[in-house]
């Protein structure tokens, strides 16, 4: 066994004399890559799995046995799930198994639109209050005041002057978000500007722009790719929670927030409209969780330890 | 200890204004001029205009944000644009239901929470770690109106344990009260509970690899104590602070379980003025709903100094 090592030689005498002892050095894998990668991985391979094919569905939703979700048929209001309507019907006739795939498309845009925006004014902000000192405090007064109003609160305040379209609503929770991402990035600036290998390259007559560009930056990029993760989930639940108050995306667009809106009058008699859109919402929500999960444990092995 | 109250105090002012500033940018922003509103179709242009002055609408933002700040400070936030009664009469209304529902989740998430992450972190790597690992992943995952909607489902309209929807006061009587709001509590828990209990657990994990805990070991003091006396005490701190970020969130949750419920509180009030556009409301609801947060993380600032006599400022 030791013997297929190349170290063999080192190996104590004692050691080489007992042949029962376990290889010290497992022996190569012969599964491939892909499988090596999802026995190290299974949070993050299960997480991008599972939105992957919820992924599928938004794309190819018109070739899922779908009808027009906007389709009324008043002729066949509230009809509980049979053959034809898989998820039944709601008040308006309309095919609730329709509306919720469709639905698909509205949580996974608002998910990946908020978790790219607030990530990118969170970076410039965070970068900004990190590297410039007398700026530092201003903005990280205005991050606590923004921090401290409910995201939810946050939100619903704009809905109400602004209201009524997809990127509204995009802009109103990445509003909520993007102090998280400021916070984090800001601090990871500040541990790192203190490295001697910046000092370095401040004194080779690098510009500021440069050394966050191409020494900074980099090594933030693993906390901010996690959190970003975060904030798609985070976003898509309050994507929901805004639709189903009646104030988040317009109610021509279906989106499962929408859905379960429409279903809340009739929840005690039909619960079926607002289950099966929830169903959607929590299977997609865990999957993106878990695929943030496992990116922290992929890029971050320390952290994962901890937490 | 007196001056880092007050220091404590003077800081949470300018994170205060920058609320204030943001409650009342809103207002500026706002579509519909409240001059034109006041005067009615038939007004001129002159008497429009009149009421603008009138009103201080025609003064810069500045000036506006000061007398409106003011006016806040001395606890007066304007009237309804529909019913016309005072916002902070209106609030004051709505302040119990809301505040009921927070505390009991606060006493449940607690007393789930901090016993999971103890048992969880004593127990590392075990099954019943793992148990506990997911089951916060899933309390992150679950939307609080879904989970309203299932413990509704269950416990409410199958099982008939508890009320479906509505509040009693205590004065209904405290049975009728509790009733009412433990299915609400419950839903609004499941996220604050799996918060807790992540901190918690890793607080424990740290405070457990101290050398004071193998000290303690190592001269025979039962497993019991070192847990909960040794290790539990200096993982309070983490778990202390977290409960109060959490508030945040949980006052978010608080708006969604309270359409679910049908509980008359601040969070019904806010989205049924944000369906007639009652600015006023809003903005009175937003800016109570965050000072309240920012004093209670002050609070647990303070409480901080109270438990570890080693933070000084």
């Amino acid at each position: 066994m030791t013997s297929t090592v190349d170290t063999a030689g080192d190996v104590p005498l004692v050691l080489q004399a007992a042949p029962d002892l376990p290889p010290i050095v497992a022996a190569p894998s012969r599964a491939g890559p892909l499988t090596t990668f999802a026995r190290r991985n299974p949070t993050l391979v299960v997480g991008g799995l599972l939105l992957m094919l919820i992924g599928l569905a938004a794309i190819f939703a018109p070739w899922l046995w779908t009808v027009d979700p906007h389709a009324l048929a008043p002729a066949r209001r509230i009809r509980p799930p049979s053959e034809t309507n898989w998820f039944g019907t709601d008040d308006l006739g309309r095919d609730v198994y329709s509306r919720v795939i469709y639905g698909a498309r509205t949580s996974l845009v608002v998910g990946a639109a908020v978790a790219a925006v607030a990530t990118f004014f969170g970076v410039l902000v965070g970068v900004v209050s990190g590297f410039v000192r007398w700026l530092d405090p201003i903005i990280m007064r205005i991050i606590d005041g923004l921090m401290s109003i409910p995201s939810v609160l946050i939100a619903i305040a704009l809905l109400g002057v602004a209201r009524g379209s997809i990127a509204n609503v995009i802009i109103a929770i990445a509003l909520a978000e993007f102090p998280r991402v400021a916070r984090l990035v800001r601090g990871v600036v500040l541990s790192l500007r203190e490295r001697s290998y910046i000092s370095a390259a401040i004194a080779c007559g690098s510009s500021a722009s440069r050394i966050m560009s191409r020494h900074i930056l980099p090594n933030a990029m693993d906390p901010i790719i996690i959190q970003a993760t975060y904030i798609g989930a985070s976003a898509i639940i309050t994507e929901a929670i805004l639709s189903f108050l009646g104030v988040g995306t317009p109610p021509t667009i279906p989106s499962w927030g929408n859905i379960m809106a429409e279903g809340r009058a009739l929840w005690q008699v039909k619960p079926y409209i607002v289950f099966f859109p929830s169903i959607f919402l929590c299977i997609t929500v865990l999957a993106v969780n878990l695929l943030g999960d496992g990116l922290r444990d992929m890029l971050d092995p320390r952290a994962a330890k901890r937490i | 200890m007196g001056t880092f109250i007050l220091r404590r105090l003077l800081l949470t002012l300018p994170v205060m204004t920058v609320v204030a500033l943001f409650v009342f940018g809103l207002l500026y922003i706002a579509p519909g001029d409240p001059a034109t509103m006041i005067a009615g179709d038939q007004a001129t242009p002159v008497e429009v205009e009149r009421i603008r002055v009138s009103l201080g609408l025609d003064q810069p933002f500045v000036v506006r944000f000061g007398a409106w700040a003011l006016s806040a400070l001395r606890g007066d936030l304007g009237n309804s644009l529909f019913s016309g009664q005072s916002v902070v009469s209106m609030i004051e209304q709505r302040v119990p239901p809301t505040l009921s529902l927070m505390a009991l989740t606060l006493v449940i998430s607690v007393s789930v929470a901090v016993p999971l992450g103890v048992v969880a972190a004593a127990r590392q790597g075990s099954w019943l770690d793992r148990a506990v690992s997911s089951f916060a992943v899933l309390g992150f995952s679950l939307p609080v109106f879904v989970l309203g909607y299932v413990l509704a489902y269950v416990f409410a309209l199958e099982l008939g344990w508890f009320p479906v929807q509505g509040y009693a006061p205590p004065s209904a009587g405290f049975g009728q009260y509790i009733r009412h709001l433990i299915l609400p509590a419950l839903a609004l828990s499941g996220g604050y509970i799996a918060l807790i209990t992540r901190i918690g657990r890793s607080a424990m994990l740290e405070a457990l690899s101290q050398d004071y805990v193998r000290t303690a070991k190592a001269k025979g003091v039962d497993r019991r104590s070192v847990l909960f006396i040794h290790a539990l005490k200096n993982a309070a701190l983490p778990i202390i602070s977290i409960i109060g970020i959490g508030v945040a969130t949980l006052i978010s949750g608080a708006v969604v379980t309270e359409t679910v419920f049908g509980i008359p509180g601040l969070g019904r009030l806010v989205v049924d003025s944000l369906l007639r556009r009652d600015y006023p409301i809003i903005q009175g609801v937003v800016l109570v709903s965050s000072f309240t947060y920012i004093i209670v993380n002050l609070a647990v600032d303070v409480v901080y100094t109270l438990l570890d006599p080693r933070i000084r400022y």
